[in-house]
């Protein structure tokens, strides 16, 4: 029942509601879950990019290293890497003692500006697009997400590492080097506990992304995840996977998704008109579809039929 | 006497200048309230009499243009009859106009590829032969900067052996046509590249009877790509594609279905 008094309490608020509500919906809800020993991961929205969910849609993984926390990948703003900034002090007081950054697209790299004085790894190529790209990137994600992206500034990574054993804050890593979800992905297996930290060369139940995409060089990367033969899989998307379906899943939708698309140029279908095929059940019920796939569409099209499309002269 | 004529001169262009602010002859309610549109209806369409907006014109493109130097667009005119030309167009960006096409003796439909300099309103302003107009419209939310990046073609160290090069079939059983043409399409605004881009395609049967015509602006996409369609039965066996860029350089190609059948 409402009292007088706490509807003269809602009236009152009323006044206030548009900047309360406007912060609450500019407030990222973090919470990293415990996977394993010294392991955390937070599981990102399994959506695309809207003002709704500020971006945050990407996983993100910690790593307990010997001064500090491992932070891998950072998030699409500078607001959410001080949000991930939060919450990791509540895991450890000292904060993050290194970070990596998996490729350079924006979701995973965005939030660097929070932690630009700890040492920030990745690979070399991942370096030069940002130089490149970064500020086209940057424009966009502020179009797309608003008043989330505020005071987001680029901020590059500020190590190069390569394929091999390293040991980062005292912890005992493998660094591997691919690529073909984009020019560079970086993937890592903690030693301690078998963790595969796949970036974004694994989805699991989201439709994987394809802007940059080099399809036969992500199945070789694909490959190599699977051959680690890993205890478990944080996927650049979607929920912890223990038992390895994401790298069959990834690798199984990418097949179809070429095969599809191949066979379209082959019937004379147009972008727009290849956009409208229904997607068999196991990948529509992906989250992100069908727009991934339409949007794939767009990315994989004008190659492919390049490709198949006898020459004419 | 001379200062006065002068004055009255002046009073007169500036009469007229105040005329065209004051919109077309025919004014519209643009479904899409973009605020440019009045303006093309008289710059770009010379602002006609007759014209309407139709919403039997589809215009079909993704609602966010993911890649904003190569956006797809299919324009569907087959429910209007005795179409003798479509502008596609988009209200803002450095060049409105991207294509007219003619369909002579195809269906007034067409499938291409463009890009985009920021969000906007995109027109298919389609004239039958009586000369009245009908304007289909959609909306493309874009990122932006098409028109001013330059082609990833000069990624390539050998664009120039590929300059020309053409793809493209006819499908008979669904009475079709598609064809991909290598060129950069400088649009002029990227890097001291100056324009650089085919101006006209052309259609023709075996028997050389244009079928349709095509001419290109700055905004269609690099490697322009275009889907042509036609009645049923009205598919010769082959077609031949030529075209010419402002730089002189001439196309040809020829057009076949891989599936013969006698």
């Amino acid at each position: 029942m409402t009292t007088r008094r706490a509807f003269l309490g809602l009236l009152g608020a009323g006044a206030f509601a548009p900047r309360t509500w406007a912060e609450a919906r500019h407030a990222y809800d973090i919470a990293f879950a415990p996977v394993g020993d010294g392991v955390w991961m937070l599981e990102g929205a399994a959506e695309y990019f809207s003002k709704e969910n500020g971006g945050a849609i990407v996983n993100i993984a910690l790593l307990q290293g010997e001064t500090g926390i491992i932070l891998v990948d950072t998030g699409p703003s500078v607001r959410y890497g001080e949000a991930i900034d939060l919450a990791i002090r509540q895991i450890d007081p000292r904060g993050v003692s290194a970070v990596f950054n998996t490729h350079y697209h924006p979701d995973h790299l965005f939030g660097n500006q929070t932690f630009a004085s700890k040492p920030i790894y990745s690979l070399e190529p991942t370096v030069s697009i940002i130089d490149r790209d970064g500020d086209a990137l940057a424009d966009n994600m502020y179009r797309m997400l608003g008043d989330w992206m505020r005071g987001t500034d680029v901020v590059r990574p500020n190590r190069l590492v390569q394929g091999g054993e390293a040991l980062i804050d005292g912890r005992r890593l493998s660094v591997l080097e691919l690529g073909g979800h984009t020019a560079a992905d970086l993937a890592l297996v903690d030693s301690t506990t078998g963790t595969l930290i796949a970036g974004d060369i694994a989805f699991l139940d989201r439709a994987p992304t394809t802007p940059d995409a080099d399809l036969p060089r992500w199945h070789a990367a694909l490959d190599t995840l699977e051959g680690l033969n890993a205890s478990q899989i944080i996927p650049g998307h979607g929920p912890l996977d223990p038992s390895g379906a994401s790298i069959r899943q990834t690798r199984d939708y990418l097949f179809w998704l070429e095969d599809t698309l191949r066979g379209a140029v082959l019937q004379g279908l147009d972008i727009i008109e290849a956009m409208e095929i229904s997607l068999p059940p196991e990948y529509a019920e992906m989250d992100v579809q069908p727009g991934e796939f339409r949007r794939s569409v767009t990315h994989l099209f004008p190659k492919f039929e390049r490709e198949e499309l006898p020459r004419a002269n | 006497m001379l200062v006065r004529s002068l004055s009255v001169l002046a009073t007169l262009f500036w009469a007229q200048g105040a005329m065209a602010l004051e919109g077309p002859q025919t004014p519209l309610e643009d479904p899409m309230r973009s605020g440019m549109w009045d303006y093309l209806q008289v710059e770009l369409l010379e602002d006609p009499a007759d014209i309407q907006f139709d919403s039997r014109i589809k215009l079909s493109a993704p609602v966010s243009a993911d890649d904003s130097s190569s956006v797809p667009l299919l324009v569907d005119a087959t429910a209007i009859d005795d179409v003798a030309r479509i502008i596609v167009s988009a209200d803002y960006g450095p060049f409105p106009q991207i294509l007219t096409y003619y369909p002579e003796h195809s269906e007034p439909k067409i499938a291409l590829r463009f890009k985009i300099d920021q969000a906007t309103a995109i027109r298919a302003s389609v004239q039958t032969k009586d000369g009245r107009w009908h304007i289909g419209s959609t909306y493309v939310d874009a990122a932006g900067g098409g028109c001013s990046v330059p082609a990833q073609a000069y990624a390539d160290a050998d664009w120039e052996e590929k300059l020309g090069e053409i793809h493209g079939k006819i499908w008979a059983a669904s009475s079709r046509a598609r064809v991909v043409i290598d060129h950069p399409m400088d649009t002029g605004l990227a890097n001291n590249i100056p324009v650089f881009i085919v101006q006209h395609l052309d259609f023709e049967d075996p028997d050389g009877e244009r079928l349709a015509r095509i001419e290109l602006h700055e905004p269609v996409s690099e490697d322009p790509a275009f889907s042509l369609y036609f009645e049923d039965g009205t598919m010769p066996v082959s077609m031949t594609v030529s075209g010419r860029d402002n730089n002189g350089n001439t196309f040809e190609g020829l057009l076949s279905s891989d599936t013969v059948t006698h």
